[in-house]
């Protein structure tokens, strides 16, 4: 009997009726994956032909094409690419890390989680009545090569906003849900070992462009014995921040600690320059094809 | 002048779209040719046929007034007078234009007059000074529509399984060098168990120009079973490559990890490699590594 055949006039009674109904159907479901997994079981080939056959669509494999994930790096190196190279080659990163005028605790509080993750960085506390070009500028004198601007709004961060030195480009990213590390159930404590970095599916060439920012400001020649690592997983356009700590258990699994914190950063405007022409923006009219993404 | 009362009958005891009451009881007029922004007889541009006001038109200060002359020419009612930039000056020009005019009008529009050039300072300012932030507004749908985004893309992103995936490849690539302090000892082993029954037939020869290369052992070479399918010339040509390389080694330290132990443990390594004689020449032993690891261990355990 389906479901549409319950033609009953008492509400219980129908509700009974489907109900068993609904558990009959259950019961087959369940009797079928049982049979299936011991013949699998039996006979793996069976498994991955059924694997094979039955892959599921997702909107990642349903992605709008985009001409400049085949390209090759070398080929086409952006001049904003460029810019990061030079440093690449050269001296390892100084960083100026500094806050929006008048910022709230949380500021600082993110603040001193930065100053933990960045190499070589000093915090500065922001005073009135400097402008960020005027800033930027005594930066370059004192040969900083990074600038990262905490920005707080109604007392939780929001965003944050690289500039790289001495002329660009300038990123600015959204920041959301900040997990704190005391906030992470089962956190480790991060050791002074500097992590290594996994930069996950930054494709396309402003993604990859993205990537060489984090390569570039996240410090370099990992300690490996510190199995430490820092992983930026970009998926949708959201870039997940996490650090780990890891071991390996077998030859195919890895035990992983999360040592924190948790962010997530979206990226909202490229700028050429120390802000100067806007490269790319994020506009709320991408949004509406949920299938194309930028990075 | 009888039509001027009408006009403010009307406007006082029914009804003006101009007129705006607070909650406090104040009343105001929102005429923008009114001088002083209050709801009064005196001060209404509407109830007054004779009439003088200031207002800023494109960032420059006019003088308007109005005369009972021409109420017949509504396009024409208002003698529009540019002010000087000079403040001074400008004040003159209003008292030379308002001679016999009653007191309240010519003193009003120098207030008015002084109040636009102050805001005109301000605005100026605001527009020298750097916009810091980029304000851009968003919609309450638009910040939940990101948020249900980010879940689903964490959701989707499988981040633990992408580490430990790419944490492998890296360990399985040989990224972390020949003897990685990130690996357990037992571990590593089967890994390169693994690696070496993968690469015995790809890739067997070139790595055994690798390990001579840097070694620099010929006797190593000749003792091993591999010389058996190689041609005579063929060993020359490596042998004359890795005298070369011996040379450029100390140059290139490109794995500094790799040159150091190679120092200590040449010797043992030829005499193990010699006799296994196996064909993974990778496979290195080293003890020291342990004490090393094990603490590590004991704290992730916790």
């Amino acid at each position: 009997m389906a479901a549409e055949e319950i033609r009953v006039g008492n509400k219980m009674k129908r509700q009974a009726l489907f109900a068993d109904l609904k558990d009959e159907k259950n019961k087959e479901r369940h009797k079928m994956r049982r049979t299936r997994a011991k013949e699998e079981r039996a006979n793996p080939e069976l498994r991955d032909k059924r694997l094979k056959e039955n892959v599921p669509q997702t909107i990642e494999s349903m992605r709008e094409y985009d001409e400049t994930i085949k390209e090759d790096v070398e080929e086409d190196e952006d001049d904003l690419m460029k810019s990061f190279n030079n440093m690449a080659n050269g001296k390892p990163p100084k960083i100026f890390l500094t806050t929006n005028v008048n910022a709230r605790k949380c500021a600082y509080e993110f603040a001193n989680v930065l100053i933990e993750i960045l190499p070589n960085v000093t915090f500065v506390k922001r005073k009135f009545g400097y402008k960020l070009k005027e800033i930027a500028d005594m930066c370059i004198k004192r040969d900083f090569t990074d600038m990262v601007i905490i920005n707080e709004d109604k007392k939780k961060v929001t965003g944050l906003t690289f500039m790289h030195l001495p002329d660009g480009p300038t990123f600015y990213f959204k920041l959301s849900s900040y997990v704190e590390i005391q906030k992470i159930r089962g956190h480790g404590k991060p050791t002074s070992h500097i992590p290594e970095l996994i930069l996950n599916n930054f494709q396309t060439r402003l993604g990859k462009t993205v990537g060489k920012l984090f390569q570039s400001i996240l410090p370099q020649n990992p300690d490996f014995e510190g199995r430490q690592v820092i992983t930026l997983h970009n998926q949708r356009d959201y870039i997940f921040f996490r650090r780990h700590r890891y071991i390996f258990k077998e030859t195919e699994r890895v035990g992983l600690q999360e040592l924190g914190p948790q962010f997530t950063l979206k990226l909202k405007r490229l700028q050429r320059g120390l802000r100067e022409e806007t490269e790319w923006e994020h506009k709320t009219e991408m949004d509406k094809d949920k299938k194309k993404f930028y990075l | 002048m009888s039509t001027d009362d009408i006009v403010w009958q009307v406007i006082n005891q029914s009804f003006c779209s101009h007129r705006i009451k607070t909650p406090s009881g104040q009343i105001f007029c929102r005429d923008p040719y009114n001088v002083t922004g209050l709801c009064t007889r005196q001060a209404c541009p509407l109830a007054n046929s004779k009439y003088a006001t200031v207002r800023s038109h494109k960032g420059k200060i006019y003088l308007y007034i109005k005369t009972p002359e021409r109420a017949h020419t509504p396009a024409k009612l208002w003698e529009k007078i540019k002010l000087s930039k000079n403040y001074v000056k400008a004040l003159k020009q209003i008292d030379e234009h308002l001679l016999h005019w009653n007191n309240f009008f010519r003193h009003k529009c120098k207030q008015r007059f002084t109040k636009l050039t102050q805001v005109a300072i301000t605005e100026r300012r605001l527009a020298m000074r750097e916009e810091e932030r980029h304000y851009v507004g968003i919609a309450p749908k638009v910040k939940r529509r990101e948020e249900n985004r980010e879940r689903k893309a964490l959701a989707a992103a499988k981040i633990e399984k992408a580490i430990e995936t790419e944490l492998l490849d890296r360990l399985k690539s040989g990224a972390y060098g020949d003897k990685p302090l990130n690996v357990d000892e037992k571990v590593w082993k089967k890994v390169l168990g693994k690696l070496d029954d993968e690469n015995e037939d790809e890739n067997e020869e070139e790595e055994d120009w690798e390990e001579e290369s840097d070694d620099g052992e010929v006797e190593y070479v000749a003792a091993d079973e591999e010389n058996e399918f190689v041609d005579p010339d063929e060993l020359e040509k490596w042998l004359a490559d890795s005298d070369r390389e011996t040379s450029s080694d100390e140059d290139d330290s490109s794995d500094d990890d790799e040159d150091s132990s190679d120092e200590e443990g040449s010797k043992k390594r030829s005499k193990k490699a010699a006799s296994k004689k196996s064909k993974r020449p990778k496979v290195e032993i080293e003890f020291e590594e342990e004490t090393e690891l094990q603490p590590a261990e004991q704290e992730l355990a916790h």
